[in-house]
């Protein structure tokens, strides 16, 4: 009877033991993003979510580089190593169109996120193809590029009666393009190992081209018709050809052996003393306003991207949503998760740990607006964002931006009009390959 | 009696004393390392020719179609790929010149009795134990224009090294110089070394100037060792990519192999890349024969 009893119990304690595991195997999630301080804060919010609900949710992450490589691969294999992605918004075209992301449409539709989060937000990160209604991602991490500059040196009374001196008007954060262009020329001087901006150039991935998109949407420019895949006439027309002039313009003013700067570099330019102004990704801003990480952080600025000549004022989005990967074998359990993670009080958390929140809600709360001297250019931002195609062949589309526009940037070769032609015809042909247009 | 038949000269009984016979000690050291060949590299070098001829994505879930010779034909009529060709032909031009010369001109110097030679030979050779990924960062650093020693001690100001196009290409060379100069330097004091003291001694007799000692003597002789170096610098420089990478991002330091990860990892032309793989290693295959075609023809002599 002992050994009965015995037997028993421990038959109910093997069957425990094996049912725990599996319960604890579905209680698993990993979330994949890049190596960077907003990875950290999810990594925050998710032990949230798992104090209340007991799922243990891991945020992997890799170096910036190889974030788009390592997860291509992974989902071109089909591989369940990650149950959810925050990727990038220009990936949503090739990601969706080859199946690696789940259709999020009904749970975008059902909680009503198309006025939940912010517009553009859901046009970039969400939706694809443009205006189809079809979404893939929940916006997750707004982001787009604003600047931040050197207070003490625009506040210094002798700088200030020079500038007015030699421009004619009061030296202040730039209104538009123009003045930008004029203080970077003013604060250039490299006798004194001080320079005018500091811009982005690195052509390795996205950043040159984010940051001569903030020039050609502000010159009331575009890319080229998303709809219609037309781009005679637009990437090569008159505002983009002055836009990017403008920008390598720009880069004169920048400091030396700039020709391959991304973010580090740009906010090395603020905290090493290097340059007046400085071109990032908000997301970068917060190492700006500590003290460990720049000594400069009490005479630290921060503005909305400029108008162009014409007062259009927008800027190059970056950010990325939260997919679900359809090879995940916990997609249940993730969609659980999105419905806590779009929340009103989840959002708000997101924001105060310091990612930035898409939800249209708290962004125009007044607490969030507050909460850091760049939240309301931020704000203001994010309601004027404009992004890269999002279609399958996007990186042959960036690589070939790359290689037209970077040897005119930094290597003065060839004019803006023999460029921006000279791509329109790499990106007809990319289109006619994919059979975009006839 | 073990003993006796450990000490016997009889293989077979040798081994039949250990119960395995040789032919199955050699099977079992070599079949694994067949297998492992032909899995790893054999297999997926068969299967990317497949897919070097078909229009594939790995990104995408269409099936691959065939589409024969295209993507040759395309690679070979597109203008950008040729130009990151003789990229990497100036490269290679440049950096393997360099090295030798280095190299060899470094091993001539330490082939003489000279105090600490080898504590000398030692720390010379410490650049190529490095990682290359390491050695991309120092030297970028090293080139900075704002505070970089090289432009400090050569008295350069803000000279710009890797965000000007037309230095770019040779900054990137005399990193590799730095760093595989070593290599060079080794197999050419190991030729060096094996030349017979007594030719010296009969040149020195019949009065030969140096110029001639080191080109009939020193040279002739060292060649062949030499051109192994070459071969080796070659293929290397050939499919130089990390240094290229981390130093700069220039379209004037594209080589191909930048060009290609781009095409299969960031494009994800798969079939494309394929091709423009094969292309390269039928290009470094052709470019190594007439190298040991060369270094036949300098050992017969």
């Amino acid at each position: 009877m002992r050994k009965t009893v015995t037997s028993m119990l421990a038959g109910i304690g093997l069957v425990l033991a094996c049912g725990t595991s599996v319960y604890a195997q579905d209680k698993e999630l990993t979330i994949f993003w890049a190596e960077w301080d907003p990875a950290n804060y999810l990594q925050e919010l998710v032990n949230l979510y798992e104090a209340e609900s007991g799922v243990k949710i891991t945020v992997e992450t890799t170096p910036w580089p190889d974030f788009q490589t390592k997860a291509f691969t992974e989902f071109n294999a089909k591989g369940s190593a990650y149950d959810m992605v925050v990727g990038d918004s220009q990936w949503i075209g090739a990601a969706s169109e080859a199946g690696h992301y789940v259709d999020l449409t009904d749970f975008f539709n059902e909680h009503n996120l198309k006025e939940v989060m912010a517009p553009a937000t859901v046009k970039y990160y969400a939706e694809y193809p443009s205006n189809s209604g079809k979404y893939w991602s929940i916006p997750a991490e707004g982001d787009a590029v604003g600047w931040s500059y050197r207070k003490d040196w625009f506040e210094d009374p002798k700088e200030m009666e020079a500038f007015k001196a030699k421009y004619g008007y009061d030296l202040g954060v730039p209104k538009d393009w123009k003045q930008l262009r004029d203080i970077a020329e003013f604060f250039h001087r490299p006798d004194e190992k001080r320079y005018g901006v500091a811009i982005y150039t690195d052509n390795s991935y996205d950043a040159l081209v984010m940051g001569v998109e903030n020039a050609i949407f502000s010159f009331g420019g575009e890319l080229g018709d998303y709809a219609t895949y037309k781009v005679d006439g637009i990437i090569n027309s008159e505002q983009n050809v002055k836009a990017l002039e403008a920008y390598k313009e720009l880069y004169s003013f920048t400091p030396p052996g700039w020709a391959k700067a991304f973010f580090i570099e740009d906010n090395q330019a603020i905290t090493e003393n290097l340059a007046a102004m400085s071109m990032n990704y908000f997301a970068f801003f917060p190492a700006l306003i500590n003290e460990a990480s720049n000594p400069n952080a009490k005479v630290t600025g921060f503005f909305a991207n400029p108008p162009g000549p014409n007062g259009d004022q927008f800027a190059a989005l970056g950010g990325q949503g939260i997919s679900v990967i359809s090879y995940s074998q916990n997609q249940e359990e993730a969609m659980k998760f999105l419905e806590w993670f779009i929340k009103d009080e989840t959002q708000k958390k997101w924001a105060e740990l310091g990612g930035y929140t898409a939800s249209a809600k708290v962004l125009e709360s007044p607490e969030f607006q507050n909460a850091t001297p760049y939240n309301k250019a931020f704000y203001e931002t994010m309601f004027k964002v404009k992004d890269f195609w999002a279609t399958p062949e996007y990186a042959e589309l960036l690589i070939q931006m790359n290689q037209r526009v970077y040897p005119y940037i930094t290597g003065g070769q060839g004019t803006a009009k023999e460029v921006l032609d000279a791509l329109a015809a790499d990106w007809n042909a990319t289109f006619k390959k994919y059979n975009r247009v006839k | 009696m073990a003993t006796a038949v450990m000490t016997t000269l009889d293989p077979k009984s040798r081994s039949a004393a250990r119960g395995m016979s040789d032919l199955t000690i050699r099977n079992l050291f070599i079949i694994p390392t067949i297998v492992f060949l032909i899995v790893f590299n054999i297999f997926p070098l068969l299967y990317s020719l497949g897919y070097s001829f078909t229009d594939f994505r790995a990104s995408s879930a269409a099936p691959a179609n065939f589409v024969g010779l295209q993507n040759y034909r395309e690679l070979l009529n597109d203008l950008f790929i040729w130009s990151n060709f003789a990229i990497t032909a100036k490269y290679v031009i440049v950096s393997v010149v360099g090295q030798v010369l280095v190299g060899f001109g470094v091993a001539l110097l330490l082939n003489r009795d000279i105090p600490l030679k080898g504590l000398l030979t030692t720390l010379l050779l410490l650049p190529m134990m490095l990682s290359m990924a390491v050695v991309g960062l120092f030297w970028k650093l090293l080139y900075d224009p704002s505070f970089g020693i090289i432009n400090y001690t050569l008295g350069l100001g803000s000279f710009e090294w890797l965000s000007n196009p037309d230095m770019a290409l040779y900054a990137v060379a005399i990193t590799d110089i730095w760093m595989w100069s070593p290599f060079v330097m080794l197999l050419s004091l190991a030729g060096l070394s094996a030349v017979p003291k007594h030719l010296y001694e009969a040149a020195a007799i019949d009065r030969a100037g140096s110029f001639y000692t080191f080109f009939r003597i020193t040279l002739p002789l060292v060649a062949p060792i030499l051109m192994i170096a070459i071969i080796f610098r070659t293929m290397e420089a050939f499919k130089t990519f990390d240094l290229a990478y981390i130093l700069t991002s220039q379209p004037t330091t594209e080589v191909i192999s930048i060009r290609l990860y781009k095409m299969a990892f960031q494009e994800w032309q798969t079939g494309r890349s394929c091709a423009l793989a094969y292309i390269v290693l039928i290009m470094i295959l052709a470019i190594t024969n007439i190298y040991v075609k060369y270094l036949n023809k300098v050992k017969e002599r």
